[in-house]
Protein backbone atom coordinates (compact mmCIF):
# COMPACT_ATOMS: atom_id res chain seq x y z
CA UNK A 1 0.00 0.00 0.00
CA UNK A 2 1.41 3.39 -0.95
CA UNK A 3 1.85 6.04 1.68
CA UNK A 4 -1.09 8.34 2.41
CA UNK A 5 0.83 11.27 1.03
CA UNK A 6 1.31 9.59 -2.34
CA UNK A 7 -2.33 8.55 -2.44
CA UNK A 8 -3.46 12.08 -1.67
CA UNK A 9 -1.16 13.45 -4.35
CA UNK A 10 -2.53 10.98 -6.92
CA UNK A 11 -6.05 11.93 -5.93
CA UNK A 12 -5.28 15.63 -6.31
CA UNK A 13 -3.65 15.21 -9.71
CA UNK A 14 -6.42 13.01 -11.11
CA UNK A 15 -9.25 15.26 -9.92
CA UNK A 16 -7.39 18.26 -11.35
CA UNK A 17 -7.14 16.42 -14.68
CA UNK A 18 -10.90 15.91 -14.65
CA UNK A 19 -11.34 19.65 -14.25
CA UNK A 20 -8.98 20.25 -17.17
CA UNK A 21 -11.09 17.90 -19.30
CA UNK A 22 -13.97 20.37 -19.00
CA UNK A 23 -11.68 23.09 -20.33
CA UNK A 24 -10.78 20.80 -23.25
CA UNK A 25 -14.45 20.86 -24.24
CA UNK A 26 -15.11 24.52 -23.51
CA UNK A 27 -12.10 25.90 -25.39
CA UNK A 28 -13.14 24.53 -28.81
CA UNK A 29 -16.71 25.63 -28.10
CA UNK A 30 -15.53 29.17 -27.36
CA UNK A 31 -13.26 29.13 -30.41
CA UNK A 32 -15.99 28.00 -32.80
CA UNK A 33 -18.57 30.44 -31.48
CA UNK A 34 -16.01 33.25 -31.48
CA UNK A 35 -15.04 32.71 -35.12
CA UNK A 36 -18.61 32.23 -36.29
CA UNK A 37 -19.71 35.44 -34.57
CA UNK A 38 -16.70 37.62 -35.42
CA UNK A 39 -16.41 36.56 -39.06
CA UNK A 40 -20.14 36.22 -39.53
CA UNK A 41 -20.97 39.68 -38.21
CA UNK A 42 -18.50 41.30 -40.64
CA UNK A 43 -20.39 40.05 -43.66
CA UNK A 44 -23.88 40.00 -42.27
CA UNK A 45 -26.24 42.73 -43.38
CA UNK A 46 -29.89 43.13 -44.16
CA UNK A 47 -29.05 42.20 -47.76
CA UNK A 48 -28.08 38.74 -46.60
CA UNK A 49 -31.70 38.01 -45.71
CA UNK A 50 -33.38 39.75 -48.62
CA UNK A 51 -31.06 39.31 -51.62
CA UNK A 52 -30.22 36.44 -53.91
CA UNK A 53 -26.70 35.04 -54.32
CA UNK A 54 -24.50 37.07 -56.69
CA UNK A 55 -22.12 35.64 -59.27
CA UNK A 56 -18.43 35.38 -58.41
CA UNK A 57 -16.69 38.74 -58.31
CA UNK A 58 -19.82 40.74 -57.70
CA UNK A 59 -19.91 41.91 -54.11
CA UNK A 60 -22.91 41.82 -51.82
CA UNK A 61 -25.82 39.53 -52.34
CA UNK A 62 -27.38 37.22 -49.81
CA UNK A 63 -28.94 33.89 -49.16
CA UNK A 64 -32.64 34.72 -49.21
CA UNK A 65 -33.40 31.63 -51.28
CA UNK A 66 -31.35 29.37 -49.02
CA UNK A 67 -33.01 30.65 -45.85
CA UNK A 68 -36.44 30.13 -47.42
CA UNK A 69 -35.31 26.69 -48.62
CA UNK A 70 -34.20 25.60 -45.17
CA UNK A 71 -37.55 26.70 -43.72
CA UNK A 72 -39.51 24.91 -46.44
CA UNK A 73 -37.59 21.64 -46.29
CA UNK A 74 -37.61 21.57 -42.48
CA UNK A 75 -41.34 22.28 -42.41
CA UNK A 76 -41.92 19.46 -44.91
CA UNK A 77 -39.88 17.16 -42.70
CA UNK A 78 -42.03 18.07 -39.71
CA UNK A 79 -45.15 17.47 -41.77
CA UNK A 80 -44.07 13.86 -42.34
CA UNK A 81 -42.46 13.21 -39.00
CA UNK A 82 -44.83 14.75 -36.45
CA UNK A 83 -47.88 12.53 -37.15
CA UNK A 84 -45.81 9.35 -37.50
CA UNK A 85 -43.62 10.16 -34.50
CA UNK A 86 -46.39 11.25 -32.14
CA UNK A 87 -48.85 8.47 -33.02
CA UNK A 88 -46.23 5.72 -32.93
CA UNK A 89 -45.10 7.18 -29.59
CA UNK A 90 -48.69 6.92 -28.35
CA UNK A 91 -48.82 3.27 -29.41
CA UNK A 92 -45.55 2.46 -27.67
CA UNK A 93 -46.66 4.17 -24.46
CA UNK A 94 -50.17 2.68 -24.48
CA UNK A 95 -49.31 -0.90 -25.42
CA UNK A 96 -45.94 -1.08 -23.70
CA UNK A 97 -45.93 -4.83 -23.26
CA UNK A 98 -46.75 -5.84 -26.82
CA UNK A 99 -44.10 -7.28 -29.09
CA UNK A 100 -44.67 -4.51 -31.64
CA UNK A 101 -43.95 -1.84 -29.00
CA UNK A 102 -40.61 -3.47 -28.18
CA UNK A 103 -39.80 -3.66 -31.86
CA UNK A 104 -40.73 -0.02 -32.43
CA UNK A 105 -38.58 1.12 -29.53
CA UNK A 106 -35.68 -0.89 -30.92
CA UNK A 107 -36.30 0.38 -34.45
CA UNK A 108 -36.44 4.00 -33.26
CA UNK A 109 -33.13 3.64 -31.44
CA UNK A 110 -31.61 2.01 -34.51
CA UNK A 111 -32.92 4.74 -36.80
CA UNK A 112 -31.52 7.37 -34.46
CA UNK A 113 -28.05 5.87 -34.89
CA UNK A 114 -28.18 5.62 -38.69
CA UNK A 115 -25.76 8.19 -40.15
CA UNK A 116 -27.69 11.00 -41.83
CA UNK A 117 -25.78 10.52 -45.10
CA UNK A 118 -27.15 6.97 -45.27
CA UNK A 119 -30.66 8.34 -44.89
CA UNK A 120 -29.85 10.60 -47.84
CA UNK A 121 -28.77 7.61 -49.95
CA UNK A 122 -31.96 5.76 -48.99
CA UNK A 123 -34.21 8.67 -49.96
CA UNK A 124 -32.30 9.08 -53.22
CA UNK A 125 -33.30 5.55 -54.17
CA UNK A 126 -36.82 5.95 -52.79
CA UNK A 127 -37.85 9.38 -54.09
CA UNK A 128 -35.25 10.90 -56.40
CA UNK A 129 -34.68 7.94 -58.72
CA UNK A 130 -38.34 7.15 -59.45
CA UNK A 131 -39.14 10.82 -60.21
CA UNK A 132 -35.79 11.33 -61.96
CA UNK A 133 -35.38 14.67 -60.22
CA UNK A 134 -33.91 16.21 -57.09
CA UNK A 135 -36.71 17.89 -55.19
CA UNK A 136 -37.64 19.79 -52.06
CA UNK A 137 -40.01 16.92 -51.34
CA UNK A 138 -37.15 14.40 -51.28
CA UNK A 139 -35.22 16.66 -48.90
CA UNK A 140 -38.26 16.88 -46.65
CA UNK A 141 -38.66 13.10 -46.59
CA UNK A 142 -34.98 12.71 -45.63
CA UNK A 143 -35.23 15.22 -42.77
CA UNK A 144 -38.53 13.65 -41.69
CA UNK A 145 -36.92 10.21 -41.40
CA UNK A 146 -34.25 11.71 -39.16
CA UNK A 147 -36.87 13.43 -36.97
CA UNK A 148 -39.19 10.44 -36.53
CA UNK A 149 -37.21 8.44 -33.96
CA UNK A 150 -36.55 11.54 -31.85
CA UNK A 151 -40.25 12.40 -31.73
CA UNK A 152 -41.33 8.79 -31.12
CA UNK A 153 -39.06 8.42 -28.11
CA UNK A 154 -39.92 11.83 -26.66
CA UNK A 155 -43.67 11.19 -26.96
CA UNK A 156 -43.30 7.74 -25.40
CA UNK A 157 -41.28 9.05 -22.47
CA UNK A 158 -43.52 12.03 -21.80
CA UNK A 159 -46.77 10.07 -21.99
CA UNK A 160 -45.38 7.71 -19.40
CA UNK A 161 -44.87 10.64 -17.03
CA UNK A 162 -48.58 11.55 -17.08
CA UNK A 163 -50.15 10.34 -13.81
CA UNK A 164 -52.22 7.19 -14.26
CA UNK A 165 -55.09 8.75 -12.30
CA UNK A 166 -55.78 11.15 -15.20
CA UNK A 167 -56.33 8.32 -17.63
CA UNK A 168 -58.30 6.28 -15.10
CA UNK A 169 -60.52 9.27 -14.40
CA UNK A 170 -61.33 9.61 -18.09
CA UNK A 171 -61.98 5.88 -18.45
CA UNK A 172 -64.18 5.90 -15.35
CA UNK A 173 -66.31 8.61 -16.93
CA UNK A 174 -66.94 6.25 -19.82
CA UNK A 175 -64.41 7.54 -22.32
CA UNK A 176 -63.05 5.07 -24.82
CA UNK A 177 -59.33 4.48 -24.78
CA UNK A 178 -58.78 6.65 -27.85
CA UNK A 179 -60.86 9.43 -26.31
CA UNK A 180 -58.97 9.19 -23.02
CA UNK A 181 -55.63 9.40 -24.79
CA UNK A 182 -56.44 12.15 -27.26
CA UNK A 183 -58.48 14.44 -25.03
CA UNK A 184 -56.95 13.87 -21.59
CA UNK A 185 -53.54 12.17 -21.53
CA UNK A 186 -52.03 13.72 -24.67
CA UNK A 187 -52.97 17.32 -23.80
CA UNK A 188 -51.33 16.85 -20.39
CA UNK A 189 -48.08 15.82 -22.06
CA UNK A 190 -48.36 18.23 -24.98
CA UNK A 191 -46.05 21.02 -23.80
CA UNK A 192 -43.24 18.52 -23.31
CA UNK A 193 -43.89 16.88 -26.67
CA UNK A 194 -43.83 20.29 -28.37
CA UNK A 195 -40.44 20.90 -26.78
CA UNK A 196 -39.22 17.59 -28.18
CA UNK A 197 -40.47 18.52 -31.64
CA UNK A 198 -38.71 21.89 -31.52
CA UNK A 199 -35.47 20.15 -30.51
CA UNK A 200 -35.85 17.72 -33.40
CA UNK A 201 -36.48 20.64 -35.78
CA UNK A 202 -33.38 22.41 -34.50
CA UNK A 203 -31.33 19.32 -35.13
CA UNK A 204 -32.46 18.68 -38.69
CA UNK A 205 -32.32 22.35 -39.69
CA UNK A 206 -28.55 22.01 -39.29
CA UNK A 207 -28.27 18.85 -41.40
CA UNK A 208 -26.32 19.00 -44.64
CA UNK A 209 -25.45 15.45 -45.65
CA UNK A 210 -28.99 14.13 -46.23
CA UNK A 211 -29.81 17.13 -48.46
CA UNK A 212 -26.79 16.91 -50.78
CA UNK A 213 -28.49 14.53 -53.21
CA UNK A 214 -32.14 14.85 -52.26
CA UNK A 215 -32.99 18.56 -52.18
CA UNK A 216 -29.70 19.29 -53.97
CA UNK A 217 -29.15 23.03 -54.44
CA UNK A 218 -30.56 25.85 -56.47
CA UNK A 219 -29.06 29.24 -57.34
CA UNK A 220 -32.50 30.67 -57.96
CA UNK A 221 -35.59 31.43 -55.99
CA UNK A 222 -37.66 28.29 -55.89
CA UNK A 223 -40.61 27.22 -53.83
CA UNK A 224 -41.85 24.39 -56.03
CA UNK A 225 -41.89 21.13 -54.09
CA UNK A 226 -40.88 19.09 -57.12
CA UNK A 227 -37.91 21.33 -57.94
CA UNK A 228 -34.41 21.22 -56.46
CA UNK A 229 -34.21 23.73 -53.62
CA UNK A 230 -31.42 25.52 -51.85
CA UNK A 231 -30.76 25.31 -48.13
CA UNK A 232 -28.53 27.28 -45.78
CA UNK A 233 -26.38 24.27 -44.98
CA UNK A 234 -25.77 23.07 -48.53
CA UNK A 235 -25.16 26.65 -49.63
CA UNK A 236 -22.60 27.16 -46.85
CA UNK A 237 -20.89 23.96 -47.99
CA UNK A 238 -20.80 25.07 -51.62
CA UNK A 239 -19.35 28.45 -50.64
CA UNK A 240 -16.88 27.01 -48.13
CA UNK A 241 -15.19 24.68 -50.63
CA UNK A 242 -15.09 27.37 -53.34
CA UNK A 243 -11.84 29.28 -53.89
CA UNK A 244 -13.38 32.78 -53.63
CA UNK A 245 -12.99 35.10 -50.66
CA UNK A 246 -16.36 36.74 -51.23
CA UNK A 247 -18.05 33.38 -51.03
CA UNK A 248 -16.10 32.44 -47.92
CA UNK A 249 -17.45 35.55 -46.25
CA UNK A 250 -20.97 34.55 -47.26
CA UNK A 251 -20.36 31.10 -45.81
CA UNK A 252 -19.40 32.60 -42.43
CA UNK A 253 -22.47 34.81 -42.45
CA UNK A 254 -24.59 31.76 -43.26
CA UNK A 255 -22.96 29.80 -40.44
CA UNK A 256 -23.79 32.57 -37.99
CA UNK A 257 -27.43 32.65 -39.08
CA UNK A 258 -27.60 28.86 -38.87
CA UNK A 259 -26.13 28.83 -35.36
CA UNK A 260 -28.59 31.50 -34.27
CA UNK A 261 -31.52 29.47 -35.64
CA UNK A 262 -30.36 26.14 -34.19
CA UNK A 263 -29.15 27.37 -30.81
CA UNK A 264 -32.11 29.73 -30.55
CA UNK A 265 -34.51 26.82 -30.98
CA UNK A 266 -32.74 24.54 -28.55
CA UNK A 267 -32.30 27.25 -25.91
CA UNK A 268 -35.98 28.09 -26.24
CA UNK A 269 -36.89 24.42 -25.86
CA UNK A 270 -34.61 24.00 -22.88
CA UNK A 271 -35.98 27.08 -21.20
CA UNK A 272 -39.50 25.79 -21.74
CA UNK A 273 -38.55 22.40 -20.29
CA UNK A 274 -37.10 24.03 -17.20
CA UNK A 275 -40.29 26.05 -16.68
CA UNK A 276 -42.35 22.89 -17.13
CA UNK A 277 -40.29 20.93 -14.67
CA UNK A 278 -40.69 23.67 -12.12
CA UNK A 279 -44.44 23.63 -12.69
CA UNK A 280 -44.56 19.88 -12.14
CA UNK A 281 -42.52 20.07 -8.96
CA UNK A 282 -44.81 22.80 -7.70
CA UNK A 283 -47.84 20.60 -8.10
CA UNK B 1 -69.45 -0.83 -29.64
CA UNK B 2 -66.90 0.04 -27.00
CA UNK B 3 -64.74 -2.96 -27.73
CA UNK B 4 -64.64 -2.21 -31.41
CA UNK B 5 -63.57 1.42 -30.90
CA UNK B 6 -60.82 0.15 -28.60
CA UNK B 7 -59.76 -2.18 -31.37
CA UNK B 8 -59.69 0.60 -33.95
CA UNK B 9 -57.53 2.73 -31.70
CA UNK B 10 -55.03 -0.07 -31.33
CA UNK B 11 -54.96 -0.84 -35.04
CA UNK B 12 -54.83 2.82 -36.07
CA UNK B 13 -51.93 3.77 -33.81
CA UNK B 14 -50.32 0.39 -34.46
CA UNK B 15 -50.12 1.13 -38.18
CA UNK B 16 -48.07 4.26 -37.54
CA UNK B 17 -45.91 2.36 -35.07
CA UNK B 18 -45.32 -0.41 -37.60
CA UNK B 19 -44.27 2.26 -40.11
CA UNK B 20 -41.22 3.01 -37.96
CA UNK B 21 -40.18 -0.64 -38.06
CA UNK B 22 -40.89 -0.87 -41.80
CA UNK B 23 -38.69 2.18 -42.32
CA UNK B 24 -35.63 0.51 -40.79
CA UNK B 25 -36.18 -2.73 -42.67
CA UNK B 26 -36.88 -0.67 -45.79
CA UNK B 27 -33.54 1.10 -45.53
CA UNK B 28 -31.71 -2.23 -45.39
CA UNK B 29 -33.64 -3.67 -48.35
CA UNK B 30 -33.46 -0.56 -50.49
CA UNK B 31 -29.72 -0.10 -49.95
CA UNK B 32 -29.10 -3.73 -50.88
CA UNK B 33 -31.33 -3.47 -53.95
CA UNK B 34 -29.69 -0.27 -55.15
CA UNK B 35 -26.18 -1.65 -54.75
CA UNK B 36 -26.90 -5.05 -56.28
CA UNK B 37 -24.76 -4.50 -59.41
CA UNK B 38 -21.68 -3.83 -57.29
CA UNK B 39 -22.41 -6.64 -54.84
CA UNK B 40 -22.79 -9.10 -57.72
CA UNK B 41 -19.75 -7.96 -59.63
CA UNK B 42 -17.19 -7.59 -56.84
CA UNK B 43 -18.49 -9.84 -54.07
CA UNK B 44 -16.27 -9.89 -51.02
CA UNK B 45 -13.36 -8.47 -53.00
CA UNK B 46 -15.13 -5.12 -52.61
CA UNK B 47 -13.97 -5.12 -48.98
CA UNK B 48 -10.34 -5.97 -49.68
CA UNK B 49 -9.54 -4.13 -52.89
CA UNK B 50 -7.73 -0.79 -52.85
CA UNK B 51 -8.59 0.25 -56.39
CA UNK B 52 -11.15 3.00 -56.79
CA UNK B 53 -11.24 3.77 -60.47
CA UNK B 54 -14.57 5.02 -61.85
CA UNK B 55 -13.13 5.27 -65.37
CA UNK B 56 -12.26 1.59 -65.71
CA UNK B 57 -15.16 0.52 -63.48
CA UNK B 58 -13.01 -1.05 -60.74
CA UNK B 59 -14.23 -0.43 -57.22
CA UNK B 60 -12.85 -1.47 -53.84
CA UNK B 61 -13.82 0.05 -50.53
CA UNK B 62 -10.85 -0.79 -48.33
CA UNK B 63 -9.27 2.70 -48.21
CA UNK B 64 -12.62 4.17 -47.14
CA UNK B 65 -13.32 1.51 -44.53
CA UNK B 66 -9.80 2.03 -43.20
CA UNK B 67 -10.19 5.81 -43.14
CA UNK B 68 -13.51 5.62 -41.31
CA UNK B 69 -12.30 3.15 -38.69
CA UNK B 70 -8.88 4.77 -38.22
CA UNK B 71 -10.27 8.29 -37.82
CA UNK B 72 -12.98 7.13 -35.42
CA UNK B 73 -10.62 5.04 -33.27
CA UNK B 74 -8.08 7.87 -33.00
CA UNK B 75 -10.86 10.37 -32.26
CA UNK B 76 -12.15 8.16 -29.46
CA UNK B 77 -8.63 7.78 -28.04
CA UNK B 78 -8.74 11.54 -27.48
CA UNK B 79 -12.42 11.97 -26.77
CA UNK B 80 -13.01 9.09 -24.34
CA UNK B 81 -10.64 10.29 -21.56
CA UNK B 82 -11.85 13.87 -21.98
CA UNK B 83 -15.52 12.83 -21.93
CA UNK B 84 -14.94 10.64 -18.88
CA UNK B 85 -13.11 13.44 -17.13
CA UNK B 86 -16.01 15.78 -17.83
CA UNK B 87 -18.54 13.22 -16.60
CA UNK B 88 -16.56 12.65 -13.39
CA UNK B 89 -16.09 16.36 -12.82
CA UNK B 90 -19.76 17.13 -13.33
CA UNK B 91 -21.06 14.32 -11.10
CA UNK B 92 -18.46 14.18 -8.32
CA UNK B 93 -16.28 17.24 -8.18
CA UNK B 94 -18.14 20.24 -9.50
CA UNK B 95 -19.51 22.87 -7.11
CA UNK B 96 -23.31 22.43 -7.26
CA UNK B 97 -23.87 25.96 -8.49
CA UNK B 98 -21.69 25.43 -11.56
CA UNK B 99 -23.10 22.05 -12.43
CA UNK B 100 -26.13 23.07 -14.49
CA UNK B 101 -24.41 25.78 -16.57
CA UNK B 102 -21.33 23.63 -17.27
CA UNK B 103 -23.51 20.68 -18.28
CA UNK B 104 -25.46 22.87 -20.70
CA UNK B 105 -22.28 24.34 -22.15
CA UNK B 106 -20.70 20.96 -22.84
CA UNK B 107 -23.94 19.81 -24.44
CA UNK B 108 -23.98 22.89 -26.66
CA UNK B 109 -21.14 21.19 -28.54
CA UNK B 110 -23.66 18.63 -29.75
CA UNK B 111 -26.07 21.32 -30.96
CA UNK B 112 -23.59 23.03 -33.31
CA UNK B 113 -24.28 21.83 -36.87
CA UNK B 114 -21.66 19.66 -38.50
CA UNK B 115 -21.27 22.11 -41.40
CA UNK B 116 -20.19 24.83 -38.96
CA UNK B 117 -17.54 22.50 -37.54
CA UNK B 118 -16.41 21.89 -41.10
CA UNK B 119 -16.24 25.58 -41.95
CA UNK B 120 -14.24 26.24 -38.81
CA UNK B 121 -12.07 23.24 -39.68
CA UNK B 122 -11.18 24.53 -43.14
CA UNK B 123 -10.38 28.09 -42.16
CA UNK B 124 -9.07 27.82 -38.59
CA UNK B 125 -8.07 24.28 -37.67
CA UNK B 126 -6.37 23.20 -40.91
CA UNK B 127 -3.95 26.19 -40.98
CA UNK B 128 -3.16 25.54 -37.31
CA UNK B 129 -2.50 21.86 -37.97
CA UNK B 130 -0.30 22.79 -40.93
CA UNK B 131 1.76 25.10 -38.70
CA UNK B 132 2.09 22.28 -36.20
CA UNK B 133 3.23 19.88 -38.91
CA UNK B 134 5.83 22.36 -40.20
CA UNK B 135 7.22 22.82 -36.70
CA UNK B 136 7.29 19.06 -36.13
CA UNK B 137 10.79 17.71 -35.29
CA UNK B 138 12.42 15.90 -38.22
CA UNK B 139 13.48 12.97 -36.07
CA UNK B 140 9.85 12.08 -35.36
CA UNK B 141 8.90 12.67 -38.99
CA UNK B 142 10.79 9.46 -39.83
CA UNK B 143 8.13 7.44 -38.03
CA UNK B 144 5.38 6.04 -40.27
CA UNK B 145 2.84 7.67 -37.96
CA UNK B 146 4.05 11.16 -38.90
CA UNK B 147 5.36 10.77 -42.43
CA UNK B 148 4.29 12.90 -45.36
CA UNK B 149 4.34 16.57 -46.34
CA UNK B 150 2.72 19.19 -44.09
CA UNK B 151 -0.57 19.77 -45.89
CA UNK B 152 -2.83 20.63 -42.99
CA UNK B 153 -5.74 18.74 -44.47
CA UNK B 154 -5.58 15.07 -43.55
CA UNK B 155 -6.20 12.53 -40.84
CA UNK B 156 -5.07 14.69 -37.90
CA UNK B 157 -7.47 17.55 -38.66
CA UNK B 158 -10.33 15.08 -39.09
CA UNK B 159 -9.48 13.30 -35.86
CA UNK B 160 -9.32 16.51 -33.83
CA UNK B 161 -12.65 17.74 -35.14
CA UNK B 162 -14.31 14.35 -34.64
CA UNK B 163 -13.00 14.20 -31.08
CA UNK B 164 -14.62 17.53 -30.24
CA UNK B 165 -17.89 16.50 -31.87
CA UNK B 166 -18.10 13.16 -30.07
CA UNK B 167 -17.28 14.36 -26.55
CA UNK B 168 -20.79 15.61 -25.63
CA UNK B 169 -22.46 12.32 -26.61
CA UNK B 170 -20.07 10.14 -24.64
CA UNK B 171 -19.92 12.43 -21.62
CA UNK B 172 -23.68 12.73 -21.31
CA UNK B 173 -24.19 8.95 -21.22
CA UNK B 174 -21.17 8.45 -18.94
CA UNK B 175 -22.64 11.06 -16.60
CA UNK B 176 -25.90 9.15 -16.40
CA UNK B 177 -24.00 5.93 -15.72
CA UNK B 178 -22.01 7.53 -12.92
CA UNK B 179 -25.14 9.06 -11.44
CA UNK B 180 -26.77 5.62 -11.45
CA UNK B 181 -24.01 4.15 -9.28
CA UNK B 182 -25.53 3.65 -5.79
CA UNK B 183 -24.31 6.08 -3.13
CA UNK B 184 -23.31 3.09 -0.99
CA UNK B 185 -20.48 2.34 -3.42
CA UNK B 186 -18.71 5.64 -2.91
CA UNK B 187 -19.61 5.86 0.77
CA UNK B 188 -18.30 2.35 1.32
CA UNK B 189 -15.02 3.37 -0.26
CA UNK B 190 -14.77 6.52 1.86
CA UNK B 191 -15.57 4.51 4.99
CA UNK B 192 -12.60 2.28 4.19
CA UNK B 193 -10.38 5.35 4.09
CA UNK B 194 -10.27 5.87 0.34
CA UNK B 195 -9.21 9.22 -1.09
CA UNK B 196 -11.55 11.10 -3.36
CA UNK B 197 -10.01 9.65 -6.53
CA UNK B 198 -10.07 6.12 -5.10
CA UNK B 199 -13.79 6.51 -4.40
CA UNK B 200 -14.31 7.70 -7.97
CA UNK B 201 -12.42 4.67 -9.21
CA UNK B 202 -14.80 2.45 -7.27
CA UNK B 203 -17.73 4.14 -9.01
CA UNK B 204 -16.04 3.77 -12.41
CA UNK B 205 -15.36 0.12 -11.69
CA UNK B 206 -19.01 -0.39 -10.78
CA UNK B 207 -20.25 1.36 -13.92
CA UNK B 208 -17.61 0.04 -16.31
CA UNK B 209 -20.09 -1.78 -18.54
CA UNK B 210 -22.15 1.37 -19.02
CA UNK B 211 -19.00 3.45 -19.57
CA UNK B 212 -17.86 1.13 -22.34
CA UNK B 213 -21.37 1.53 -23.77
CA UNK B 214 -21.02 5.33 -23.63
CA UNK B 215 -17.69 5.18 -25.47
CA UNK B 216 -19.16 2.90 -28.13
CA UNK B 217 -22.04 5.32 -28.60
CA UNK B 218 -19.51 8.06 -29.33
CA UNK B 219 -17.72 5.69 -31.69
CA UNK B 220 -20.97 5.12 -33.60
CA UNK B 221 -21.39 8.90 -33.95
CA UNK B 222 -17.83 9.30 -35.22
CA UNK B 223 -18.27 6.57 -37.84
CA UNK B 224 -21.21 8.29 -39.50
CA UNK B 225 -20.03 11.89 -39.27
CA UNK B 226 -19.92 13.32 -42.76
CA UNK B 227 -19.60 17.02 -43.47
CA UNK B 228 -16.92 18.13 -41.03
CA UNK B 229 -14.72 15.18 -41.96
CA UNK B 230 -15.27 15.58 -45.69
CA UNK B 231 -14.13 19.17 -45.49
CA UNK B 232 -10.81 18.54 -43.72
CA UNK B 233 -9.60 14.98 -44.36
CA UNK B 234 -8.17 15.63 -47.83
CA UNK B 235 -10.26 13.07 -49.71
CA UNK B 236 -7.50 10.81 -51.03
CA UNK B 237 -8.35 7.11 -51.21
CA UNK B 238 -5.01 5.78 -50.02
CA UNK B 239 -4.28 3.50 -47.07
CA UNK B 240 -1.83 5.13 -44.71
CA UNK B 241 -0.84 4.90 -41.07
CA UNK B 242 0.33 8.49 -41.07
CA UNK B 243 -1.85 11.02 -39.29
CA UNK B 244 -0.42 13.71 -41.58
CA UNK B 245 -1.57 11.99 -44.75
CA UNK B 246 -4.76 13.01 -46.55
CA UNK B 247 -7.21 10.11 -46.48
CA UNK B 248 -10.87 9.40 -47.15
CA UNK B 249 -13.85 8.02 -45.24
CA UNK B 250 -16.94 6.08 -46.31
CA UNK B 251 -19.31 8.93 -45.52
CA UNK B 252 -17.03 11.45 -47.25
CA UNK B 253 -16.79 9.53 -50.52
CA UNK B 254 -20.57 9.27 -50.69
CA UNK B 255 -20.97 12.99 -50.02
CA UNK B 256 -18.35 13.94 -52.63
CA UNK B 257 -18.96 11.59 -55.51
CA UNK B 258 -22.63 10.68 -55.34
CA UNK B 259 -23.90 13.38 -57.70
CA UNK B 260 -20.99 12.73 -60.09
CA UNK B 261 -21.65 9.02 -60.45
CA UNK B 262 -22.45 8.85 -64.14
CA UNK B 263 -22.93 5.13 -64.70
CA UNK B 264 -24.94 2.59 -62.76
CA UNK B 265 -22.02 0.52 -61.51
CA UNK B 266 -20.34 3.60 -60.00
CA UNK B 267 -23.59 4.59 -58.27
CA UNK B 268 -24.15 1.06 -57.01
CA UNK B 269 -20.60 0.91 -55.63
CA UNK B 270 -21.22 4.15 -53.72
CA UNK B 271 -24.53 2.87 -52.37
CA UNK B 272 -22.82 -0.35 -51.31
CA UNK B 273 -20.45 1.80 -49.24
CA UNK B 274 -23.57 3.34 -47.71
CA UNK B 275 -24.88 -0.15 -46.96
CA UNK B 276 -21.59 -1.11 -45.29
CA UNK B 277 -21.68 2.08 -43.21
CA UNK B 278 -25.27 1.26 -42.24
CA UNK B 279 -24.28 -2.24 -41.11
CA UNK B 280 -21.21 -1.11 -39.16
CA UNK B 281 -23.07 1.64 -37.30
CA UNK B 282 -25.93 -0.78 -36.63
CA UNK B 283 -23.56 -3.24 -34.95
CA UNK B 284 -21.72 -0.59 -32.95
CA UNK B 285 -24.88 1.17 -31.77
CA UNK B 286 -26.60 -2.13 -31.01
CA UNK B 287 -23.63 -3.23 -28.91
CA UNK B 288 -23.56 0.09 -27.13
CA UNK B 289 -27.28 0.00 -26.27
CA UNK B 290 -26.97 -3.57 -25.04
CA UNK B 291 -24.19 -2.57 -22.64
CA UNK B 292 -26.02 0.53 -21.36
CA UNK B 293 -29.17 -1.54 -20.91
CA UNK B 294 -27.26 -4.23 -18.98
CA UNK B 295 -25.89 -1.50 -16.76
CA UNK B 296 -29.46 -0.35 -16.08
CA UNK B 297 -30.51 -3.86 -15.10
CA UNK B 298 -27.51 -4.31 -12.87
CA UNK B 299 -28.73 -1.35 -10.81
CA UNK B 300 -31.83 -3.29 -9.88
CA UNK B 301 -29.62 -5.72 -7.96
CA UNK B 302 -27.50 -2.94 -6.50
CA UNK B 303 -27.87 -3.80 -2.84
CA UNK B 304 -26.15 -7.12 -3.34
CA UNK B 305 -23.06 -5.58 -4.77
CA UNK B 306 -21.36 -3.77 -1.93
CA UNK B 307 -18.61 -6.37 -1.62
CA UNK B 308 -16.83 -5.48 -4.89
CA UNK B 309 -16.61 -1.88 -3.68
CA UNK B 310 -14.62 -2.93 -0.68
CA UNK B 311 -12.34 -5.09 -2.79
CA UNK B 312 -11.76 -2.31 -5.29
CA UNK B 313 -11.02 0.23 -2.58
CA UNK B 314 -8.35 -2.07 -1.22
CA UNK B 315 -6.90 -2.67 -4.65
CA UNK B 316 -6.76 1.04 -5.31
CA UNK B 317 -5.16 1.91 -2.02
Amino acid sequence: MSSPRVRKAVSFVMTALCGTAVLFALIPLAFILFFAVSRGVQSLSLDFFTHMPTPVGERGGGMANAIAGTLIVTALGALFAVPVGVISGIYVAEYRETRLATMVRFAADTLNGVPSIVVGVFVYGLVVLPFKQFSALAGGVALGIIMIPIITRTTDELLRLVPGSLREGALALGATRGRAVFSVVLPAALPGIMTGIVLALARVAGETAPLLFTAFNNRFWSTGLTQPISSLTVQIYAYAISPYDDWHRQAWAGALVLILIVLGCSLLARFATMRLERMHVGR
Amino acid sequence: MRISSERWFKIGTGLFAAAVVVLVVGIAIELTRQSWLAIQKFGLAFLTSDTWDPVSGEFGARPFIWGTLYSSVLALLIAAPVALGIAIFLTDLCPPRLRAPLTQLTELLAAIPSIVYGLWGIFVLVPAVRALQVAFPDALRQLPLFSGPPLGVGMLSAVLILAVMVVPYTSSVAREVLRAVPVAQREGAYALGATRWEAIRVALQYGRVGIVGAIMLGFGRALGETMAVTMVIGNTPKLSLSVFAPQYTMAAVIANEFTEAADDLYLHALIEIGLLLFIITLLVNGGSRLLIWRMGRQDAGASRRVAPAAAAAEGGA
